[in-house]
Formats: structure tokens, sequence, C-alpha cells
């Protein structure tokens, strides 16, 4: 067995390639002027600057957070470039790169259109601080659907971005969510009108390429009444030494009746075998339920980055309005996560539901860290929360800090938890059949982590069981 | 073609330091059916264990040479590719995992291993559907999780199908028997039946011989503390249900 974990925990990554492009690039290090600078860079609005500096301001007074189960390492962040561009061509400014448009086909992100639109996927694909195209935006336009960049979307629909921006996430909500408030750069931008149903998944995939550099994309998503969309976001960087900071802020609004699925893939660069390098992944996701009947349902597959911090949350503001909240973190060698969610819930008859996985390897730590909260306007409001945490070997650590605040007498909460091993028998069951010992983990841990992976769209759950298993090479012996 | 498929000579195995099997001697040539009978804690299931390459149970002396291979030095998955299946006595729950997802890592892995390409889903479906019907199995089977919440029956005729499925070349059935109805029993020795050809070989650990009555073995072996004290033909099976294994000694 512990030869078999030494095997598991030799990693493979085939997403960490770099690719060869001319960048530009922000002096290193923040401040005001840097800001400004990122501002004017991409031509936005008096209000929006405005909004930076303030949350700057704000950001410069919080202190750093330390209350994950997290060994962070010390972040300099004047030792950061807060903005890398691939350089474009200005004679044809809208055409990309093909070197750019070779990485996101080599990563399985097709930029070019097909003509068929049944079961296509819209992408919106950022390169570092810019996204670089954003597909079938205009079959989307003919139902009203606006699919677009996030600076597209501040000169295009610069109301509707007033409007919501910051309308989940207050710019000074936590250090991580002020800092990208001051300083973000893309990410993508979607509104569904009343009554319309999303006719693809709409995508949105990050990489990070430049060295030295940090990714702050800003994502904001809003669901008009009776609407329904499916969203889906992939993320990878290179393999380097060096940490690189990625800090965003996803804002979901669900408005009466809608229906909103977002579903996420984190693959970045977890570091190498000893722990060195890896993405820094400092995320705040939040949405709301703002209309009676609203649903937000979030769905993540964790397997990448050093550090995970993350809480997709969702406030249940609108009577019988209900959240999800799947996931699957996977740790191995020396990866740290601290991830899991917030239920609020505000309106009465509201429910929500959390399933959470961990899967434990190598030397690494894999907490769930969960708030139920009930207001007490939440009149029958009801949370099932099951957390279950796997182990893979005897080096590694699964953590459960769940809270509970229920100020509500006709509320109620359910809270289960189990903590298991992949035992020699069932590994031995496996190699009897004639299943090798590493794909009778992928297999076993696939199975563990069903209820969720189910829940993912088509084209992610396929990419997302051979990650469990492929995150895992090395994990036995 | 030798007809010898194993052949076991002075094996001595043990669990944590303690020795179960103490010089155990056997030879099962192709297309015969061995029984393997003794008391509890004769080391029978520890036989089996050791042929399949259990990995908590360690060898220290003695050789197993299968099909002209050193069993001993060949890991579980590889043995099993070379054709040795073990029946358990108690199945493995693997929550999450459907039997077809199973069994189909279960043969692409072999298929691998021989340098064939997997088995085009068509051709699986069919194979699943065929043996399913073979030990009676309808078609919620095949989704349901491999043993999550089956009943002993279930699971045995689980290993059963497993086995029809895998088409081993030397089956060895640990306690199969062992709490299982007529009806049941009768599944599972159809089941062993079926696979009898002049090739392929066969082990039934028992303590019992109810199961001897739908199998006929063409050699009987009784274990008793971690050797082998009498071979003999199926004869030697109606000895020990009218006797007991007390009387049975060289």
């Amino acid at each position: 067995m512990d030869d078999l974990i030494k095997d598991l925990t030799r990693q493979e990554y085939k997403e960490g390639f770099v690719t060869e492009v001319e960048q530009e690039y922000v002096p290193k290090g923040l401040s005001e002027d840097i800001i400004r600078l990122i501002s004017s860079k991409k031509q936005e609005p008096e209000w929006l600057l405005e909004f930076r500096l303030d949350a700057f301001r704000k950001w410069q007074k919080m202190p750093q957070p330390h209350w994950g189960h997290l060994k962070m390492p010390e972040i300099d962040f004047q030792d950061i470039i807060y903005w890398a561009a691939p350089k474009s061509d200005s004679d044809r400014p809208k055409e990309i790169d093909p070197e750019i448009e070779k990485t996101f086909e080599k990563l399985g992100i097709p930029l070019k259109e097909r003509e068929a639109l049944a079961g296509v996927v819209a992408f919106d694909a950022v390169f570092d601080s810019v996204s670089v195209g954003t597909t079938y935006r205009k079959a989307l336009s003919e139902k009203g659907i606006i699919f677009c960049s996030f600076s597209e979307a501040v000169r295009e629909y610069s109301d509707l971005v007033r409007k919501y921006l910051a309308s989940v996430v207050p710019s000074g909500d936590n250090f991580y969510a002020a800092l990208n408030s001051a300083v973000f750069s893309d990410g993508s931008f979607c509104y569904i009108p009343k009554g319309v149903k999303c006719p693809m998944e709409l995508s949105s995939y990050f990489r990070i390429n430049a060295s030295g550099t940090g990714q702050f994309e800003r994502t904001l998503i809003v669901a008009d009444e009776g609407s329904q969309l499916s969203y889906m976001e992939g993320c990878t960087a290179p393999m380097r030494d060096e940490n690189q900071l990625h800090a965003a802020v996803v804002e979901i609004v669900v408005e009466k009746d809608a229906d909103v699925k977002y579903s996420t893939v984190q693959n970045w660069y977890p570091g190498d075998a000893e722990g060195r390098g890896g993405i820094l992944n400092l995320v705040t996701k939040r949405g709301i339920c703002k209309g009676s009947g609203s649903h937000l349902s979030w769905t993540q597959v964790e397997t990448g980055s050093a550090i995970t911090w993350k809480y997709p949350s969702t406030i249940l503001k609108g009577d019988f309005s209900s959240s999800e909240f799947y996931s699957v973190a996977l740790t191995n060698n020396y990866q740290q996560a601290d991830t899991g969610t917030k239920m609020i819930h505000l309106g009465r008859g509201t429910r929500s539901r959390i399933v959470s996985k961990g899967i434990s390897a190598g030397h690494s730590e894999n907490s769930y860290r969960g708030l139920v909260r009930m207001n007490p306007g939440a009149a029958g409001a009801r949370n099932f929360s099951q957390c279950d945490s796997l182990l893979i070997g005897s080096q590694c650590g699964a953590h459960t800090f769940p809270v509970i605040h229920n100020q509500c007498p006709t509320a109620s909460v359910e809270h289960e938890a189990t903590t298991s091993k992949i035992s020699e028998d069932q590994l031995f069951y496996c190699n009897q059949r004639g299943i090798g010992p590493e794909e009778a983990v992928g297999l076993i841990v696939n199975g563990y982590a069903k209820e969720v992976l189910s829940r993912l769209p088509m084209e992610f759950a396929v990419e997302a069981q051979k990650l469990l298993s492929v995150s895992l090479e090395g994990a036995v012996g | 073609m030798n007809d010898v498929l194993l052949e076991i000579k002075n094996l001595h195995a043990g669990i944590e330091g303690k020795e179960i099997l103490k010089g155990v001697d056997l030879v099962v040539r192709r297309g015969e059916v061995h029984a393997v009978m003794g008391p509890n804690g004769a080391g029978k299931s520890t036989l089996g264990a050791v042929l399949a390459g259990r990995p908590d149970y360690k060898v220290t002396e003695g050789s197993v040479i299968y099909d002209g291979r050193d069993l001993l030095a060949m890991a579980p998955e590889e043995r099993s590719w070379a054709g040795l299946f073990l029946s358990f006595q108690y199945p493995i729950e693997i929550p999450g995992v459907s039997i077809t997802n199973f069994m189909k890592a279960a043969i692409n892995a072999r298929r691998k291993a021989q340098g064939l390409e997997e088995l085009k889903p068509a051709e699986f479906l069919k194979l699943l559907k065929e043996k399913m019907a073979f030990v009676q199995m309808k078609g919620e089977f095949a989704k349901r999780e491999v043993n999550v919440g089956f009943s002993g029956g279930e699971k045995k005729r689980n290993e059963i199908f497993q086995m029809a499925m895998l088409d081993p070349a030397f089956a060895i059935l640990d306690e199969t028997d062992s709490g299982l109805d007529v009806d049941a029993l009768k599944i599972v020795a159809d089941g062993v039946n079926a696979l009898r050809t002049p090739e392929k070989s066969i082990m039934i650990i028992t303590h019992y011989q109810k199961l001897l009555e739908y199998i006929q073995p063409d050699v009987v072996h009784v274990l008793k503390d971690g050797r082998i004290v009498k071979t003999a033909g199926r004869e030697l099976a109606d000895r020990i249900w009218a006797e007991g294994f007390e009387s049975i000694n060289d």
C-alpha cells in the first residue's frame, strides 16, 4: 500500500506547457497609479475607476486572513505583475494570435464556431489578463442573450454592469475580493433575459501563461426572471517553481423562477511532488437567489492548485428559492484545500443541500468548511449537509469545520459526516479481477465521488473522471 | 501441452508472522475439478488467498508453478490476466462503482495487458447480457453498485457472474456454497459446471459436501492444520460426510 501511495503521488500535469507569445505588462507592484494604468488600458468609465480605487483603499486597511486550515506562503503583493496581455497586432486587433488559438485547441477549447449548434459549448477564453475570444455571440444574441468578455460588457452594457457589479460580493467583502475589485482584469459577463432558456452551455476558460503575474478575473452572471442557464468554468496554468496568485470573484444574480447551474473543473497547476510551485487559488464565488422560486446549483471538482481557498455560496433571499453545493476536492502530494460553502437562508421555505466529498492523498491537507445560517425570517427552511472524507495513505489529513447558526424555530438543519479509507481489501478485490493498483484507486475514487460527478454537464463529466484518476497517479504502491 | 496446470510444492505461508500453511503439496491437471475440504481453521482460505496473491499473506517457503510460470513472482493482477480467478468467501463492496463499469475495467485491463484493443461497447453489452442470464440476474443488476446492499446469496451469484465474464483457466471457489439456499446453490453449481472443459481447472474450497452433490470433483483433498493429509477420488467426500474430518488421517 505504501509503495502504491508513492506511485500515485507522482504527478502528471499535461497542461503545464508555456505558450511563446510576445506579451505586454504593467510594471510590477500595486499602487493607485497601477490601478489607474490598468483602468486606462481598458478605457474604462470614471465610475469604474472610482470603484477600483475605493476597493484598493479598503484593501489597504484589511489584514490578510489566516483562519483557513492552510500553511500559506508569504505573498509579497508588491512583487506581482497585475496585468499581462498578449501584444495585439494593431492592424488586425480582432484576430486571435494563432499561437494562442493553438494553445486553447491543445487544451480542448475550440475558438472556431461550428455551423450545427446542437451540443456545442460557447466559450469565453481568457489568456492571462484579457479575453481573447468569445464564441457563438451572434447566435446567442438572437435570443437576447449577452455573452462577452467583462471588458466589452463595461463598454457596451455599462448600465447592466453598473447595476449588478458588487451587488453580491461587495468590494470590501474580504481581503482577496477587495484586491480583485481593485485590480480585476478580464472575465466573462453573461445576461439571460426574461423567460429565455439558454440554448447551449456557456463556458469560461481561464489560462495563466505569463510568469510572475497573477490572474484576477471577474465574472458576472445575471439570470432574469424565469430564465435558465448552465455555465461551466475551467482553468489551467504552466508548471513553474514559483507560486502564482489567482484571486477571482464570481457573482451570480438569479431572479424570480430563474435557474442557474454553475459547474467548475479546477485544474490549476498543483505544484510538483515536493510541493514546489503551484497556483494559490483564493477565490470568492457567491450567488443570490433574489426572486421567489429561484434556483442556483454549484458543482465543483477541485483537483488543482497548491492552495485552494474557496467557498461558493448562496444567499437564499427569495421565498421558496433553493440551492445546492456539490463538491469533490482532491488533494495530493503537498496540496492544501480549505473549501466548502455558505448557505444563507433569508426567505421562507428556502431549501439547500450540501454534498462535499474530500479526497486526500500524499502529504496533503483537505478541509471542508461550511456555514449554514437560518435567519429569523426563514420559516420552514431546510438544509441537509453531507460531508465525506476519503483518505489514501497515512500521511494526509482530512478536516471538517461545519458551522450552523439557526435563529428560526421552524427551520431544520441536518448534518452527516463520514471518514473512510480505501481498504486493502477493495484494492485486492480489484487487482484479483485484473484491475491494476492505480486504475483500481481511480475506479474507487470515481465511485466515491459519483454523486457529485453525475451532476456535471456531460462535456465536463468525462474530463472530470479522467482528471480524478490522473491527479492520483503516483498516490498508491 | 503440459497437462499439469498448477503444481504446489512444500508451500509454507502465513499472516502477521503466524504460519498457517505448513508444507502443502498439490498438483492440478488441466480439466480437473479439485475439492479442498477440511475443518475450520485448517488453512483452506489461506491457500486460496496465497494463490491469488493477497498482499497480507507472506510465503516463507516452497514454490507454485502455474502454467509453466512462477506464480509467486506475479502481481495479483498478472495472475488474473493469466486466467486465475478467486471467488471470494466475503465479496467486497465498492460504493459508487456499477457492476457494468467494474467488469468493463476488468475485461479491458486484461485485454490491454494482452495487447488487445478495448472491447467495443456493443460486444461488451452482449457478453454482459449473456452472462447475466446465465446466473439468472435481471437487467437492473448491471447498474447496481458492486456488492453494495447485496444479500449473501446475491454476492455469491455476483462472484459466479464475474467468473463467467472473465472465463478463467483456473477458478478457485472459496466457500462459495456457504450461506446459500438450494436454489442459489444450483445456480452456482450450474455456473461452475458450464465452465468445465478439458482445458480448464477448478478448485472448490468447502467444509461441507453439499456443493459436491452438484459438482462432481475428480480429486478430493483433506487439509488439516496446514497440510494435505489425504488425497483421493470423490468417494473421500462421501466418507467425510459420513464420518467427519476427525477420522481422516494419513
